[in-house]
């Protein structure tokens, strides 16, 4: 009747278990009892929860990716607790078996649910305002997306109080991920959870790439693409032509799992190796579909705070591109190891080392905006300087890495480790870190606390150092990743300052929810009036913070690059006169996504402990919910011109057509308090 | 669409890219087309780990020996004739044919059991002869590869008896026409990867 399941799988007899268990059962008791006191449930059904307003799903996207990073990061103090205390013969707190969970669990969530929420959601949030259009090519489909992506964490936290979660590493080799080796629900929460949340990421590449291709305002040409939609463009290709090979691969896998295949066995031909192969042909994309995004961010961030064009545009346009072609080449160096001979070996070497190049392009590009230019010193840019530092420093270990003989001696070390965090905190967090900083006045209408925006900063720059400086000396030394307990005492100083770092890291997210709150409360003194807060160059900071849900009430029509910087500079805005506005179209809200969801974590949930009837239940009600939304139509609402016309003049919209035909001097008068912006560097 | 946009786009002179928003017809079918190409790059993986793993039999049946190419003949034309009433069925229903759209529409159903048919009688004969799926690394990629053609085959025949439904209730919507018309560049992408089954796995067997 249920499978597999039983009272057993409940971990009643682990007190670190049932502790987390129960403080996640409090806070979300909390939360909801909260949100019915208030009766905040309707405005939460209506605004959010059932929304197809790209903006809305990329705020929800940030949020789940900043929900996760707390249990993420939990994991990893508790693994760099355990290391701090596992010296000689002493043997920390953490046994094997949960260890081996906890850095599993680590790998996973940080990549599959903070880091890929992070990147999507800025895009979804930003790249459609970038482009000047109304939503993304399919807005039913992002919200459908998103739910998925929620379903998928949904699986992982279960795994905490149900069962267990796999004790494989993140990528779940073969053959420990084989029955044979991890007969447990482990690995199958791992695959069911990728699956639907894989499904989710294959979605919404298609929907955003779309969006780009073919929904761009009028005017803007591919060359007059904001910088940051030519890397969610490169990394949403790159979702779409990764992704499916991470599915199919799994897919072999749960083959093997449940239906006696043998693909990756070591009996009767299998072969494990191939998996490797298959999960890093999807993996290394993944790396950049992660990483272009933050460079998109990047590249924003320095041209709006230097008051300059970002410089090189084309270049860095070739750079993207570049590297996007070029990840699909490298895969092979994740493991030389292997042994597929010198010849190929060298090959992926050196084609690893060829993307330091346009890598290289870009850090010069991005210093050469800033030189000349009157660099704003605000938490973006703070943000921005310190992955360029750092970057810098991830990339060169990476290239050391990308020598076959030199990765003999570093493969599956605390080096590898600390390289890999080094670009994936340095470039990926703290890209994501500047976005929300830049585009939270945006999203929301008033900005964050710089003080404490900057002491965000500071402790994740000094914390990183602290914390991955001493693994690669570790490495170095011979200390191995996945490591539960070591001999040497001598390795212990040294794990103690990354514990030390982890802690102070810690204090950065403990200070990012105080800054959120701070932020909050001080709402009023931070409200960004104009909806331009930065003097920004791309159109998002032509329209209210926060905008409408129709985005624009009239297209902008595009003839520059930094398109409305150039309207600002020329005094060009074109003045719509209320007679102007049209009707507008949108598309309504429909709560398919979440009902998806729901069906789609009953369905993981049964296959994952065999219960053929709950799975067989999921499944019809996933296929009903989807007939349901199949058959509606009226999928879309008015907004009369009238309406258009009242929000515009409600939200100033005389006082901003001013502000816009002003050029940089009657700015100034106009806005006397606001920093002073010289198009600084003349214009190149 | 306000006046301008409007003016925008019946604007000749103006290319393609600086044009604006395309329009939903355009839209649906270029986002489709995507989802293909990441369909078909899955299948890339499957054949991929089939062309790894086609001689791996250890110790049981080969492809040659299991194979009854005239079978998979008549299938593979099964399928592509399916194609071609597919296409004059999209042809009909940009015509506003309903009768004609359901007739050919209808034939390519039938041609589509036929497939399927043929196939699941393959399946069968090979399992009971003792080469089933557990067998061996190749005949786990064997049924993997051929079996997830066969899935996409089952959901595009569940797909065009919705559309039918849909025909039926709706008329031809535009909203309608767009699906059955994503619907045709599935079928025919389907048939792509046939050859590359046909080719790769029956042709080809040692």
């Amino acid at each position: 009747m249920l499978g597999r399941l039983s009272w057993s799988a409940i971990p009643l007899d682990q007190p670190i278990v049932m502790g987390t268990c129960g403080t996640i059962v409090i806070v979300l008791a909390g939360l909801v009892t909260l949100i019915t006191v208030k009766r905040w449930w309707p405005y939460l059904w209506r605004e959010w929860i059932t929304s197809v307003d790209h903006k809305r799903i990329g705020v929800m996207y940030m949020v789940l990716g900043l929900v996760m990073l707390v249990r993420g990061f939990a994991d990893a103090l508790m693994m760099r607790s355990q290391l701090a205390l596992a010296a000689g013969h002493a043997l920390g707190y953490l046994p094997p078996e949960h260890y081996d969970q906890i850095f599993t669990a680590h790998g996973t969530i940080m990549i599959f649910f903070v880091a890929m929420p992070f990147v999507i959601g800025l895009m979804n949030f930003a790249m459609p305002l970038q482009l000047g259009v109304r939503d993304v090519a399919f807005p039913v489909l992002n919200s459908v997306s998103f739910w998925l992506t929620a379903s998928g964490v949904a699986l992982v936290n279960l795994s905490l109080f149900v069962g267990e979660f796999a004790r494989t590493g993140w990528l779940a080799y073969p053959p420990l991920s084989e029955l044979a080796y991890s007969p447990g629900v482990g690995v199958d929460y791992y695959l069911w959870s990728l699956q639907l949340s894989g499904i989710g990421t294959l979605l919404s590449g298609i929907n955003l790439t779309t969006t780009i291709l073919k929904m761009r305002a009028p005017g803007m040409g591919y060359l007059r693409m904001p910088i940051f939609c030519w890397t969610a463009l490169a990394s949403n290709l790159l979702i779409v032509a990764a992704f499916p090979v991470l599915t199919a691969t799994f897919a072999m896998l749960l083959l093997d799992r449940y239906c006696d295949f043998h693909f990756f066995t070591n009996d009767l031909g299998g072969n494990p190796m191939m998996y490797i192969n298959l999960i890093w042909i999807w993996g290394h994309p993944e790396v950049y579909i992660l990483i272009l995004p933050a460079f998109g961010v990047f590249s924003e961030v320095v041209a709006t705070f230097s008051g300059k064009p970002l410089f090189g545009y084309r270049s860095m346009v070739a750079a993207t591109m570049g590297i996007c072609v070029l990840s699909f080449i490298v895969w092979l160096h994740h493991f030389f190891t292997m042994g597929a001979g010198a010849d190929v070996n060298g090959f992926f070497g050196i084609a690893t080392m060829v993307i330091a190049v346009p890598t290289g392009v870009k850090v010069f590009n991005w210093l050469f905006t800033m030189y000349g230019g009157r660099v704003r010193f605000t938490v973006p840019v703070y943000w921005t300087l310190g992955f360029i530092v750092t970057f810098v420093i991830g990339g060169m270990t990476g290239v050391l890495m990308a020598i076959p003989p030199a990765d003999f001696v570093l493969h599956n070390s605390l080096f590898l480790i600390a390289h890999f965090h080094n670009v994936a905190i340095g470039g990926v967090v703290f890209g994501a870190m500047a976005g929300y900083t830049y585009w939270f006045p945006k999203a929301f209408g008033f900005r964050l606390n710089e003080r404490l925006g900057k002491a965000v900063f500071w402790c994740w720059f000094v914390g990183f150092y602290l914390a991955f400086m001493p693994l690669y000396a570790l490495g170095l030394m011979g200390a191995t990743r996945r490591m539960q307990h070591y001999p040497d005492t001598h390795w212990q100083p040294l794990m103690l300052v990354a514990l030390a770092g982890a802690v102070v890291i810690l204090i950065g997210v403990a200070l990012t929810v105080v800054q959120l709150a701070k932020s909050i409360r001080e709402r009023r003194a931070n409200r960004d009036e104009t909806g331009d807060p930065w003097n920004g160059r791309t159109l998002e900071w032509s329209m209210p913070s926060p905008p409408p849900a129709w985005n624009f009430s009239v297209l902008p029509s595009v003839e520059h690059v930094d398109a409305y910087w150039e309207t600002k500079r020329e005094g060009t805005l074109r003045r719509v006169s209320p007679g102007n506005f049209g009707d507008l179209h949108l598309p309504r809200n429909t709560p398919v996504g979440i009902f998806m969801a729901f069906f789609a974590v009953i369905l993981g949930f049964a296959l994952i402990w065999r219960i053929e009837w709950l799975a067989a239940a999921g499944l019809v009600g996933a296929v009903a919910v989807a007939l349901r939304e199949f058959w509606k139509t009226d999928r879309e609402e008015a907004v009369p011109a009238y309406e258009v016309a009242a929000f515009e003049h409600a939200n100033g919209f005389a006082a901003r057509t001013l502000a816009h035909i002003a050029n940089a001097d009657t700015r100034q008068a106009i806005e006397p308090e606001r920093d002073r912006v010289v198009v600084a560097g003349g214009e190149s | 669409m306000s006046a301008g946009e409007q003016a925008l786009h019946g604007f000749s002179g103006v290319p393609l890219a600086l044009r604006g928003p395309a329009p939903a017809k355009v839209v649906a079918g270029f986002g489709f087309w995507l989802f293909l190409l990441s369909d078909i790059i899955m299948f890339a993986a499957l054949f991929a780990a089939y062309a790894v793993l086609s001689d791996a039999t250890a110790g049981g049946p080969a492809g040659a020996g299991l194979f009854e190419k005239p079978r998979v003949f008549l299938e593979t034309l099964c399928l592509l004739s399916s194609s071609v009433t597919c296409g004059f069925g999209t042809l009909a229903m940009f015509r506003a044919d309903t009768r004609a759209t359901y007739f050919w529409m209808g034939i390519t159903f039938l041609l589509g059991v036929c497939f399927l048919t043929i196939e699941g009688r393959e399946f069968a004969s090979m399992v009971a002869a003792g080469a089933g799926p557990s067998h061996s690394a190749f005949l786990s990629a064997f049924f993997a590869l051929v079996g997830t053609h066969g899935l996409h085959v089952s959901v595009g025949l569940i797909w065009l008896i919705i559309m039918m439904l849909q025909l039926k209730t709706l008329g031809l919507k535009p909203m309608v026409t767009r699906r059955l018309y994503c619907f045709g560049l599935f079928w025919h992408a389907l048939d792509i990867v046939w050859i590359g089954v046909f080719t790769i796995v029956y042709l080809g067997a040692k």
